[in-house]
């Protein structure tokens, strides 16, 4: 069960017309190392977890992933809000446009659509974990990425937030890689 | 948005950042006692602050764990991504 509360986690501020960044930005809601993909990803793998710590773990990053799909679409809808064809299209975004107006549409920031490709669920714990804590990686990088592109200061404010949280995530992740470990040494032990 | 709202809006996030980061550490660390009464203590000031800035502003939440007042509130925008924060 999951209850959706009406409010963002972080508050999003877009003080600039940074129009090119709607397309960069989407690739955090539907690219391969974005929000959707952790999101899928640990909710996936969490029901072949040995331990209750790494099944918790799993079920709430994976839920706080989900807040954080939700910020980037704020950023890109509120980007977006109100520019006409004509200037999306100056500020490449005209491909965009064609086939999804103003719409949240899950892909990369070269519009390839989001595919469960990006994830692996493999029912080994260790394997998946280790898999875990590079996605987190990966998105601290393309965060870094991002906020190397914009002078936006609110937009920069709220990718500084998605960056720590990636950097939290996966010492998170190491840890219950320890307690997965310990659990499975402790099993071969007669 | 009224200022006000907003300015309540903003403490219900920063208390319920500090509730989700609580609960990830636990995760992984369970049997420590400072964190756990910290998170305690902020759950119960998260569950008092939203009560009242639901009761001002209409519910946070639906499918039944915020009430609501005549008519049906959990429908008035704006809705989050709409808010100019």
């Amino acid at each position: 069960m999951w209850i959706y509360e009406k409010k963002l986690q972080y508050p999003v501020r877009v003080t600039k017309s940074d129009i090119p960044m709607a397309k960069y930005l989407i690739t955090q809601y539907g690219g391969p190392d974005g929000e959707l993909s952790a999101a899928i990803r640990y909710l996936s793998q969490r029901y072949t977890m040995p331990t209750d710590k790494s099944k918790a773990l799993l079920t709430d990053i994976g839920t706080e992933e989900l807040a954080h799909l939700e910020i980037i679409a704020t950023m890109v809808y509120q980007l977006l809000k109100d520019v006409p064809p004509q200037q999306l299209r100056r500020k490449g975004l005209g491909a965009q446009y064609t086939q999804h107006d103003h719409a949240l549409y899950p892909s990369d920031a070269n519009g390839v659509p989001w595919t469960a490709a990006y994830i692996q669920s493999t029912g080994d714990p260790v394997t998946d974990l280790h898999e875990d804590m590079a996605a987190e990686q990966k998105a601290r990088t393309t965060y870094d990425h991002l906020i190397s592109l914009t002078d936006d200061p609110g937009l920069i404010d709220g990718l500084r937030f998605l960056r720590e949280r990636e950097v939290v995530h996966f010492q998170r992740f190491g840890e219950a890689l320890n307690d997965v470990q310990g659990f499975m040494n402790s099993k071969k032990v007669f | 948005m009224d200022p006000k709202q907003l300015q309540m809006l903003r403490e219900l996030m920063e208390l319920e950042f500090v509730a989700t980061e609580l609960t990830l550490y636990l995760d992984t660390h369970p049997d420590e006692e400072a964190p756990l009464r910290h998170y305690n203590a902020v759950a119960g000031e998260l569950t008092y602050k939203k009560r009242v800035y639901e009761a001002a502003y209409g519910p946070l939440f639906s499918f039944g764990f915020s009430p609501s007042q005549y008519p049906w509130q959990w429908i008035k925008g704006p809705w989050p991504w709409e808010i100019k924060y």
